[in-house]
């Protein structure tokens, strides 16, 4: 067989030039820039510039090599369009300068003195590693560049879990490697991360939650601590540069500009340990902030576009950080949609968890739209159509919609009630109805909606508050450090320090606190619904009561791995709950309990129970809960699955429970009890309970048992 | 970047050296990749690399995915700090590699052995 010999395409020639550089007209799409035969293919848009210039610089060089203004005839609608050849796609950056009117009171920020990032960069340098001070005095800090999107996946793809089987474990890609006790080659990076896979398949978690890796700027609003005297940095990261490029800093490999190929080994290596990878992505504001913030990209390309503002020109600041990202314009979603596909596919990327996602369900003029369109796409894209949506439903502007979040069956919802609720009935206070509410997957919330119990991301914790261990160790915040006189972070916490404030030898009150932190993730993990939990608090991490740490690079934040020995005994319940869960498929269900008897064995697929079987006490004040799930309804009734009955005791006094009597040849067998001194067994080798028909808890405690067939 | 190639029984040693980075991996691709023909017996030798970016994986990769099944091409001396980034990047993942050029050739000649056996 002959091949036919590959034709040149006859539009790869060069028609005009610029001081010494050969261009054509390019193509609209995609936008950004992109490899062509024989040169990069520039595309940007602006609906209010009146003229764009290219401006080209020698990777790292203080001066441009070249500004190459589009000439008129290259400009599509409102894109302008460049094929720029024989451009080395590692030693250039590039940029922009966009003309168009300064007239703020009509939304125009134009000013051509300023070179601007591509907000399609996907790669961006000028912080190339984390912390290093950058020159204050270039003119170009946030340098856009180029990129092979060729990385070899070989037969990767996202792992499609099917969502009531993940747990989630939250983290920051810094702070999980930072702290010299992690002694890994390349501490903060994603690469460092790489090398504690073994410890989270140990832990058995199969979803990792990163906090913002898009590249952002650590030294935003980057200041002194009073109390410390440390630099407080930008540090969590919730403050976007540019949408999709990786944060360079947070590569061991990005001062050599490969932080795309390192992040995605890392995803590619998670992927093959059966973790997959969920990104928090922050589409409600960006890093400009507000009238005084600096011209980055967005606001000097298309103010009035990108930026939802009041009708004097002012930025609306429904994300609490200066500025909101006019989500619901057609070229900002369309940018959204674009971006999160190019993660989705060029990356890998499991799942999306949207930062102050009620933003995203806002029209141009701030008010909450019935059908955001922009939900929509998201919810029936092609691309994303198996990527795990999770939207925080909520924004700093007073939009709470956790319940009633546009979920077109798709979306889940950080469930912030869950916290709530589990975090007062934990303390003894709140309502058992509530609390057992919550333990089904808040069909209060989601049932009328048809919207299953994997609506439901239930946390008790997450970056935002106190560390698990702080909740049971603070009533109060505890913020100096981050320089605003305790004014930032929230105040209803819900927390109960068990006697003392902070640190304290009292062998009872720590005890205590230790028995607390077991009753959390007990109830999170017999919760319906998806887990989650953050990162450390599996072996009790504290901040030192400090609930907002968004500022602190130091060991507030840092994992100490010196934990991981000192807590065994936390790390290594948490270890057997998420075991125990990820055995018991009646725990992880997808829809709603019906509560009835439909397999017609004799039990309903939940009951409740009390001091007596069969009878809960509802009545206000009460701190006792118990109830036994059926497992011949696991997953409704497709699978088998052992009985389970679990008790919660959060009075201070010890309580009777009785037990449910199972079939001729069933006992019950305890895996967990929380107030005894083995606390929890190895799931599947659970001992057989001495005392078949009632339980003695302990004070504030939780016992789980499981019934297996004895003859 | 230099590459002086030579030939030790049936297998031919490239010895690289310099920087091998976006200037560079085009001329040293248009040096390294004749050597990757049918049935090739290759050994890159790393000893000198100074430094290699990128643009400089990328070209030792696009000559390693030249290599059919009947050749082989192994990586020997590689400096540290470049076989680290190779790890991070994923880039090690599709080479084989042996610490010195001795241990290289070993690899082939066990290859023969295997083979008449």
């Amino acid at each position: 067989m002959t091949l036919a010999p590959e034709l040149q395409r006859i539009d790869i020639h060069p028609t005009h030039s610029y001081q010494g550089y050969r261009m054509r007209i390019g193509r609209a799409f995609p936008f950004g820039a992109s490899f062509v035969p024989g040169g990069v293919n520039f595309s940007i848009y602006s609906r209010f510039a009146t003229a764009c210039t290219l401006v080209l610089f020698e990777k790292g060089e203080p001066t441009p090599m070249v500004e190459i203004p589009f000439p008129p005839e290259f400009r599509i609608g409102n894109v302008f369009t460049m094929i720029v050849f024989d451009l080395g796609y590692e030693n250039v950056e590039y940029g922009y300068r966009m003309d168009g009117p300064f007239d703020p009171t009509n939304g125009h920020r134009f000013d051509p003195t300023k070179i601007l990032t591509d907000p399609y960069a996907k790669v961006i340098g000028g912080r190339d590693v984390w912390g290093k001070q950058p020159d204050w005095d270039d003119i170009y800090q946030h340098r856009a560049r180029l990129v092979y999107d060729d990385f070899d996946w070989e037969s990767d793809r996202p792992l499609e879990t099917p969502m009531e089987d993940l747990v989630v474990y939250e983290m920051h890609v810094r702070g999980f490697t930072q702290h010299p006790s992690a002694r890994v080659r390349h501490p903060g990076t994603f690469a460092a991360i790489r090398e504690k896979i073994p410890y989270l398949k140990e832990l058995g978690v199969n979803c990792v939650e990163l906090m913002p890796i898009f590249e952002f700027d650590e030294f935003e609003n980057s200041k002194t601590s009073p109390v410390t005297g440390e630099t407080l940095y930008n540090y969590w990261g919730y403050s976007q540069v540019g949408f999709f490029a990786p944060k360079a800093g947070f590569a061991a490999t990005g001062r050599m500009g490969m932080q795309v190929d390192e992040l995605k080994t890392l995803i590619k290596d998670l992927h093959r340990n059966g973790i997959e990878v969920m990104l928090d992505v922050v589409f409600n504001h960006t890093a400009e902030g507000n009238e005084q913030g600096p011209s980055i990209s967005y606001r000097g390309i298309d103010n009035k576009s990108y930026y939802m503002l009041t009708p004097e020109g002012y930025y609306y600041n429904f994300s609490g950080c200066g500025n909101t990202l006019n989500c619901n314009n057609p070229l900002v979603r369309n940018m959204i949609v674009d971006c999160l596909r190019y993660w989705a596919e060029e990356y890998h990327i499991d799942g999306f968890r949207f930062d102050l996602a009620s933003i995203l369900s806002r029209d141009q003029n701030g008010a909450p739209l019935a059908n955001p369109p922009l939900l929509e796409t998201l919810a029936f894209d092609p691309v994303l159509a198996k990527c795990k949506l999770v939207a925080e439903a909520w924004d700093a502007g007073g939009l709470y919609q956790v319940g009633s979040f546009p979920a077109h069956g798709r979306w889940a919802e950080w469930n912030g009630k869950y916290r709530d609720d589990i975090r007062k009935f934990l303390k003894g206070d709140g309502s058992v109805g509530a609390a057992a509410q919550r333990l089904q997957g808040s069909p209060d919330l989601y049932s009328h909606a048809g919207r299953g119990a994997t609506a439901s991301i239930n946390f008790i914790t997450a970056h935002d508050g106190f560390s698990l261990a702080d909740m049971v160790s603070y009533n109060e915040k505890h913020n100096f450090a981050n320089g605003e006189n305790n004014n930032d972070g929230g105040n209803d916490n819900d927390s109960w320090n068990c006697g003392w404030e902070g640190p304290t030898e009292d062998i009872g009150i720590n005890q205590l606190r230790r028995r607390q932190i077991k009753n959390a993730v007990a109830m999170l993990m017999v919760s319906q619904g998806v887990p989650m939990i953050v990162m450390g608090d599996e072996v009790a991490r504290t901040q030192q009561g400090n609930n907002n740490t968004y500022c602190q690079d130091n060991a507030l934040n840092w994992l100490d791995w010196s934990l991981v020995q000192e807590n065994s005994e936390i790390f290594r319940f948490f270890q057997n709950m998420i075991g125990f869960r990820n055995a018991h498929p009646v725990l992880r269900g997808n829809g709603h309990f019906r509560n009835s008897d439909y397999m017609g064995c004799g039990y309903p697929d939940i009951s409740w129970h009390g001091a007596q079987a069969w009878n809960a006490d509802w009545s206000d004040g009460a701190k006792t809960l118990a109830f036994m799930l059926s497992g011949q309804h696991a997953k409704g009734g497709t699978v088998s699955d052992n009985d389970v009955y679990v008790a919660f005791n959060m009075h201070w006094e010890s309580q009777h429970f009785g037990l449910p009597g199972l079939p001729e040849g069933y006992k019950w067998h305890v895996f967990a009890n929380t107030a005894a001194p083995e606390d929890s067994y190895t799931p599947g080798l659970e001992p057989e309970l001495a005392e078949q028909s009632h339980l003695l808890l302990g004070s504030r405690s939780v016992a789980i048992l499981v019934s297996k067939w004895v003859g | 970047m230099q590459i002086k190639t030579t030939r030790l029984g049936e297998v031919t040693v490239a010895e690289i050296g310099g920087d091998i980075d976006g200037k560079s991996a085009p001329a040293a691709q248009a040096e390294l990749l004749p050597l990757a023909g049918p049935n090739c017996k290759l050994i890159f030798d790393m000893a000198t690399v100074e430094y290699m970016s990128s643009a400089g994986l990328r070209m030792l990769l696009s000559v390693r995915r030249q290599i059919n099944n009947g050749g082989r091409l192994v990586l020997v001396n590689l400096p540290e700090q470049i076989q680290d980034t190779m790890a991070i990047t994923g880039f090690l993942d599709f080479f084989t590699i042996y610490p010195n050029l001795a241990e290289g050739l070993a690899a082939f000649e066990l290859e023969v052995e295997e083979v008449r056996l």
